[in-house]
């Protein structure tokens, strides 16, 4: 018997039972989608990431503080009492991780060749922003200084950037991103330039509204302030550790002797050496490093889970397979007495399985590809052809895996019992 | 005139001697179980029927015509003894040469019809040329003619479901001469049917036996053995009886005397 004969037979037991064999087929369809959108969910939120880490520029550097190291702890402290000696007492017995003065003695520095600018960064957290009445929860508040801007590669588009004097004068002035700013006033941000806005009660005027950089991810990168270091400090951080230092190194070659430059300079004044560093010095290579290696493994998982729900699906075939041959054991007998021979009956019940799971493995490519247009949970999914070949591939596979069982328990069927079973 | 080298379309004839007999048994037993629970179902069947024969094998349940039957139609093999089909030595085959066997010296025809549900009649007549491997077109003109030749050309299309008793053992009639059989082989063909329909079936038999075509019948009823030239009578799992209606080479006696085909 040939494969046409075999594929018309298969179709007609398929047919045979419709709302059966579209449900089997709905397991293999979800499985395969499954595996399609979430595999382009990884692949959406890895690229996100990516993106936002580029958009850092490819030169900058960033110096935290760290909690590793340093100061007159040991590592861990000792008994059940050793997570006393946190913060409070390190803050009081040792000087602060990051400080004004460590980033003035990188940007003052006659040994750092390779360093373009430098900006401290102060953040104030749970800032609300009110004008007129209108509300808005700040995404991230920094207080910096005009360096800032060119090393966060931040233009102004309305109004202008502060200047050096405003910094040294501790004036409450204030840059606002989109977000923020069509919060407060609406779909025109230019009319805020020039008013006071409130955050969390002191007034600051507005200057400027920052350029547009769209939101990556699940992050806004527009919800955020900008405003000088020594008014933050004045008004809503307090006068204690910098989050941290932006430098930006005159190229991307140079980032690497950049960091080396950076590293000196903090270790002599922090006396610590490459061992018991308080801070650390990361580049935006180094952070898509880290963040590419997490989001494999996002992917990985989330690649098991949807081929789980595929298996699954494969067992859904196994089992309507194993209905479908004791429904029919009477016809298995009928052919083999008109003269069916083994693989025959195999062909048929392992074509009927497969085309099951063929159905179910192209629907649910479809649907995996229409699924993946839509944005989940902040996400672009963005499709990956391998995932589409291996979920349509493996689902075929699962067919045949799960068919050969169900197919060979027909084909072994002796004749006078099979026609005699009612 | 075998399956194998089926060219002729037009009636078997009347075997020559020098052709094998169609079935050779001897010494055929069949025991189930094992121990004191052995049951023998057949003791000893000797057995020849001869090509062009119509031979009607009665008995009551549990007489073992039934496992004589299977044996016979190749769906089980014998405990001990020989058996030639058409000359060759079935005990000796494997699975897969039994199936061609089947497929190719036998037409089986079952009490209940055993048709493929939800299958057209063409295309369950087709089925045993489609595991034969006849081409398509070959299949579909062959089926057509054998459908035609058991009165049912207008009903070719329909299903099993759509078709009456005796509409469906035609069919399967029809199933069972299209690849040309040494050997027809019934069990109870009229056992599930009212007496007009069994009539039909009946007077459809005797045409073919009067082709010279080789007919085994299982049954109960003495009115439908009456229609065999020859008449077994089997009890307790041995032969008890043999008689001979009219010769070998005789048309059978109730031809044309039973409803026209």
């Amino acid at each position: 018997m040939n494969l046409r004969e075999m594929t018309r037979f298969a179709w007609r037991g398929v047919t045979a039972n419709k709302t059966r064999s579209a449900l089997t087929t709905l397991g293999i369809l979800i499985g395969v989608a499954a595996v399609i959108v979430l595999v382009a969910v990884g692949t959406g939120s890895s690229k996100a990431v990516q993106d936002q880490i580029s958009s850092l520029g490819s030169n900058t550097l960033t110096v935290s503080a760290t909690s590793t190291g340093g100061g007159g702890f040991g590592p861990g402290g000792g008994g059940p009492g050793g997570s006393q000696p946190t913060s409070q007492n390190a803050t009081s017995t040792r000087a602060p991780a990051l400080t004004m003065s460590d980033a003035r003695a990188i940007a003052e520095s006659d040994d750092a060749p390779h360093v373009l600018g430098v900006a401290p960064v102060v953040s104030a957290s749970s800032v609300s922003a009110t004008y007129n009445g209108a509300e808005h929860s700040v995404g991230t508040f920094t207080g910096t200084t005009p360096a800032y801007l060119l090393i966060d590669n931040t233009s102004v588009t309305d109004g202008r950037s502060f200047t050096d004097g405003e910094y040294e004068g501790h004036a409450r002035v204030a840059l606002l991103g989109t977000s923020v700013a069509e919060d407060l006033v609406g779909s025109d941000p230019a009319d805020l330039v020039g008013k006071q806005v409130s955050f969390n009660g002191v007034a600051f005027t507005v200057l400027g509204i920052l350029e547009e950089k769209g939101s990556q991810g699940p992050n806004d990168s527009d919800d955020r302030v900008i405003a000088p270091a020594t008014a933050v400090q004045d008004t809503l951080a307090g006068y204690g550790d910098l989050s941290s230092i932006s430098v930006k190194a005159t190229s991307a070659a140079g980032v690497d002797r950049a960091t080396a430059e950076v590293e000196a300079i903090l270790d002599s004044r922090h006396h610590v050496t490459s061992d018991d560093r308080d801070y650390s010095v990361s580049s935006a290579s180094s952070i898509l490093e880290a963040a590419t290696s997490s989001n494999q493994t996002f992917t990985v998982l989330l690649g098991a889970v949807a081929a789980i729900s595929l298996l699954v699906g494969g067992i859904g075939v196994m089992n309507i397979m194993l209905v479908t041959v004791t429904e029919r054991t009477r016809e298995i007998g009928i052919r083999k007495a008109i003269g069916a021979s083994r693989a025959d009956i195999v062909g048929q019940f392992l074509a009927e399985a497969v085309l099951l799971s063929l159905i179910g493995a192209v629907a649910g490519v479809v649907a995996g590809l229409v699924g993946s247009r839509f944005t989940i949970i902040g996400i672009h999914p963005v499709v990956a052809p391998y995932s589409v070949f291996l979920a349509f591939g493996v689902a075929i596979a699962i067919g045949l895996f799960f068919g050969l069982y169900p197919a060979n328990r027909a084909a072994a069927l002796r004749p006078i019992e099979a026609l005699r079973y009612e | 005139m075998s399956g194998q080298h089926a060219a002729t379309v037009a009636p078997v004839p009347i075997a020559p001697a020098a052709r094998p007999p169609v079935i050779e048994m001897t010494g055929i037993t069949k025991t189930y179980g094992s121990g004191e629970a052995t049951v023998h179902a057949l003791s000893g069947v000797e057995l020849t029927i001869e090509r062009g024969d119509y031979v009607a094998i009665m008995g009551a349940s549990g007489s073992g015509k039934s496992t004589l039957m299977n044996i016979i139609g190749c769906l089980d093999v014998a405990s001990s003894g020989r058996y030639l089909l058409d000359g060759i030595d079935v005990r000796r085959l494997a699975e897969r040469q039994l199936s061609l066997i089947r497929n190719r010296k036998i037409g089986f025809v079952f009490q209940s019809f055993n048709l493929i549900p939800r299958t057209t009649a063409l295309l369950n007549v087709e089925l045993p040329m489609a595991y034969a491997g006849v081409a398509a077109h070959e299949r579909r003109e062959r089926a057509e003619e054998a459908l035609e030749r058991v009165g049912l050309a207008d009903r070719v299309h329909h299903q099993p479901s759509e078709l009456s008793g005796g509409q469906q053992q035609r069919v399967a009639l029809a199933r069972a001469i299209v690849t040309r059989p040494v050997l027809l082989l019934a069990d109870e063909p009229t056992g599930a049917l009212d007496s007009r329909s069994s009539a039909e079936v009946l007077a459809l038999f005797d045409e073919l036996a009067a082709g010279g075509r080789t007919v085994v019948m299982i049954t109960h009823e003495d009115e439908v053995a009456q229609h065999a030239k020859r008449i077994l009578r089997f009890s307790d799992g041995h032969i008890v009886a043999d008689d001979r209606q009219v010769p070998v080479g005789a048309p059978p006696p109730r031809w044309r005397t039973g409803a026209p085909a």
